[in-house]
């Protein structure tokens, strides 16, 4: 089965993820809006935040089309930084970058929860960007750099 | 495109000159559908390479010792091959070059510096890969003159109508490709270029897709330019070929400096070689250049008409089977097609498509294929390519298509 064969890469929640996409709708009052490109793949996302005087993220949604790692992974990122600090949310994109691209033993998939299913694209080096495109997308926004960032 | 009649292919047989074919990929026997991209090499080239290493490997055009003379002439051998191959006029109109982009690179930077000024117009089409377009680009930028592009229809086809309106007193040169790889179009290049040639406007023909899937006739086609890449032609990577009208060669600048390319130097004053020599400076691909020559011969004992019945017959039991799948759009339905099967899936990115394919044991190409306008003009991020080559069978066309009905199971 073909399903069973990819597990390792497509875990259940990635398919529900892809399938139903979470905060995916435009935030009328988001105070930060970026894109993010990843030319290779032609994946586009729009990310929208509002972010509190106290650098909480109230709110995080966004819009766009990707394949079903870039959607799971930015509908995944969305559901867990809501509530989160500005650096917070850093540090978990951190610890995101590090379970996709090494295979270091001491990393703790326990502590990112849900992200961990992600950690399959480490054995794909061609879609770890794929991954990733959303966490840097976060991360120019939170900074207030860019209003677009791509992978490239 | 033309089929005339030519006995099958004995497929089963010639994939056993293709060592690479034989092996699983992730426990499935591997069936290798990016031809486009590029194509595996027969037994014939990998041992060529080899023996010529082992035997006879020396620099060219630099010696007289033994070896140095018996490089030389296998190497001049396969430019003799290489004007055969494509019914040029001359020898001399074959320069060596490191493939499709480098021939096109050239064209822009020699003929264009000389002939190309502000004002001037450059002719492309929309379905060019991104190497016959940014070259112009940048041509375009130092010299002032203004990129001008022949637009598509949703079948892939170029609009002739549009065509003929943009071919103007202004227009130095038309850039073309002879067959899209994103696509598969084959374009009516002929009487394009006979129309372009009304107006005194030379073309160049990008055929790094066309070359392994027809046999081309330069003098035939009368193009003024013609890029081919070695790696899509069961050659080595790293040797492409461009064609050029001696009179147009003789006449454009040289474009890189150095070595194998002049007649004398002084520090106050250079004299070029002749042609092909004056484009080829440096010391060249010897050992791809061997293996492109063992290449053709391949390719010439089994016969591109036969070549391109087989693959036309595959394209057409692909499109047939694809119909079966109601959720699957064929991106590129030119009614004349080369080898190539670009499609998208309802609900499935091209991304994951290739990825599970990949655990299927087939190589498909997703992506933008290099030819981003291509995708903007159908409004997709990327297509899912499959590819076709002389030793691809229609068994491989079912796992194929019982594949992406996988897919979308799993995916939908
Ligand atoms: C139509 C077309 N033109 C040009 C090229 C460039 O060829 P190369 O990368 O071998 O120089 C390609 C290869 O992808 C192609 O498909």
């Amino acid at each position: 089965m073909l399903q069973d064969e990819m597990r390792n890469l497509y875990q259940e929640v990635i398919f529900d993820h892809n399938r139903n996409p979470r905060n995916f709708h435009v935030m009328e009052n988001a105070n930060r809006i970026v894109d993010g490109y990843n030319p290779l793949c032609g994946d586009r996302l729009t990310l929208y935040l509002l972010i509190d005087d106290n650098e909480i993220i109230q709110n995080a949604s966004f819009q766009g089309e990707g394949c079903a790692i870039s959607t799971a992974s930015v509908s995944l990122m969305t559901e867990m930084i809501k509530g989160k600090t500005v650096k917070q949310a850093e540090q978990l994109f951190e610890q995101f970058h590090n379970i996709t691209t090494s295979h270091d033993d001491e990393i703790k998939l326990e502590e990112l929860g849900k992200l961990a299913v992600l950690a399959g694209v480490r054995d794909y080096p061609s879609r770890v960007k794929c991954a990733t495109l959303p966490w840097h997308t976060m991360s120019a926004a939170v900074k207030n750099e860019a209003t677009t960032v791509t992978t490239e | 495109m033309n089929i005339t009649q030519t006995p099958p292919l004995n497929v089963h047989r010639l994939r056993s000159d293709f060592p690479i074919l034989s092996q699983t990929v992730r426990g499935k026997p591997l069936v290798y559908l990016d031809n486009a991209a590029t194509t595996q090499k027969p037994h014939c080239v990998i041992d060529a390479i080899s023996n010529f290493y082992q035997k006879d490997y020396a620099n060219v055009h630099r010696g007289v010792h033994t070896l140095s003379e018996r490089a030389t002439l296998a190497y001049e051998a396969v430019r003799k091959q290489v004007q055969q191959h494509f019914n040029a006029a001359s020898e001399k109109e074959i320069i060596f070059v490191r493939g499709a982009t480098e021939a096109i690179n050239l064209v822009a930077y020699s003929y264009g510096n000389r002939y190309i000024n502000s004002g001037d117009e450059i002719l492309i089409s929309a379905m060019e890969h991104h190497s016959n377009i940014v070259p112009w680009q940048m041509l375009c930028k130092q010299s002032g003159a203004i990129l001008k592009v022949i637009p598509i229809n949703q079948q892939g086809e170029l609009d002739l109508n549009q065509f003929e309106q943009l071919l103007s007193p202004k227009t130095r040169l038309l850039a073309l490709s002879h067959m899209s790889n994103a696509l598969g179009t084959i374009n009516p290049v002929k009487q394009m270029i006979a129309q372009a040639h009304q107006h005194g406007i030379p073309v160049l023909l990008d055929g790094a897709q066309a070359a392994p899937h027809m046999q081309v006739d330069v003098q035939d086609l009368d193009c003024d330019f013609y890029a081919v890449s070695g790696h899509k032609l069961y050659a080595p990577g790293g040797i492409g070929i461009l064609y050029g009208k001696q009179q147009l060669l003789e006449a454009m600048p040289p474009w890189q400096g150095g070595g194998d390319m002049i007649r004398r130097v002084t520090f106050e004053e250079t004299e070029y070689a002749p042609i092909p020599y004056k484009f080829e400076a440096g010391t060249p691909s010897i050992v791809d250049t061997i293996g492109l020559g063992a290449a053709l011969d391949y390719i010439n004992t089994i016969g591109l008409d036969a070549i391109a019945n087989h693959e036309a017959e595959l394209l057409a039991y692909c499109q047939q089977q694809a119909e079966q799948i109601p959720q699957l759009k064929p991106i590129g339905t030119a009614a004349d097609k080369g080898a190539i099967f670009s499609f998208v899936l309802e609900r499935v990115h091209p991304h994951d498509i290739g990825t599970a394919m990949d655990h299927l044991g087939i190589a498909i190409r997703a992506g933008h294929h290099c030819a981003m306008p291509v995708m903007d003009y159908y409004q997709v991020p990327a297509t899912a390519r499959a590819s076709f080559g002389l030793y691809n069978t229609r068994e491989e066309v079912d796992v194929l298509i019982d594949g992406l009905k996988q897919v979308i199971e799993v995916f939908g």
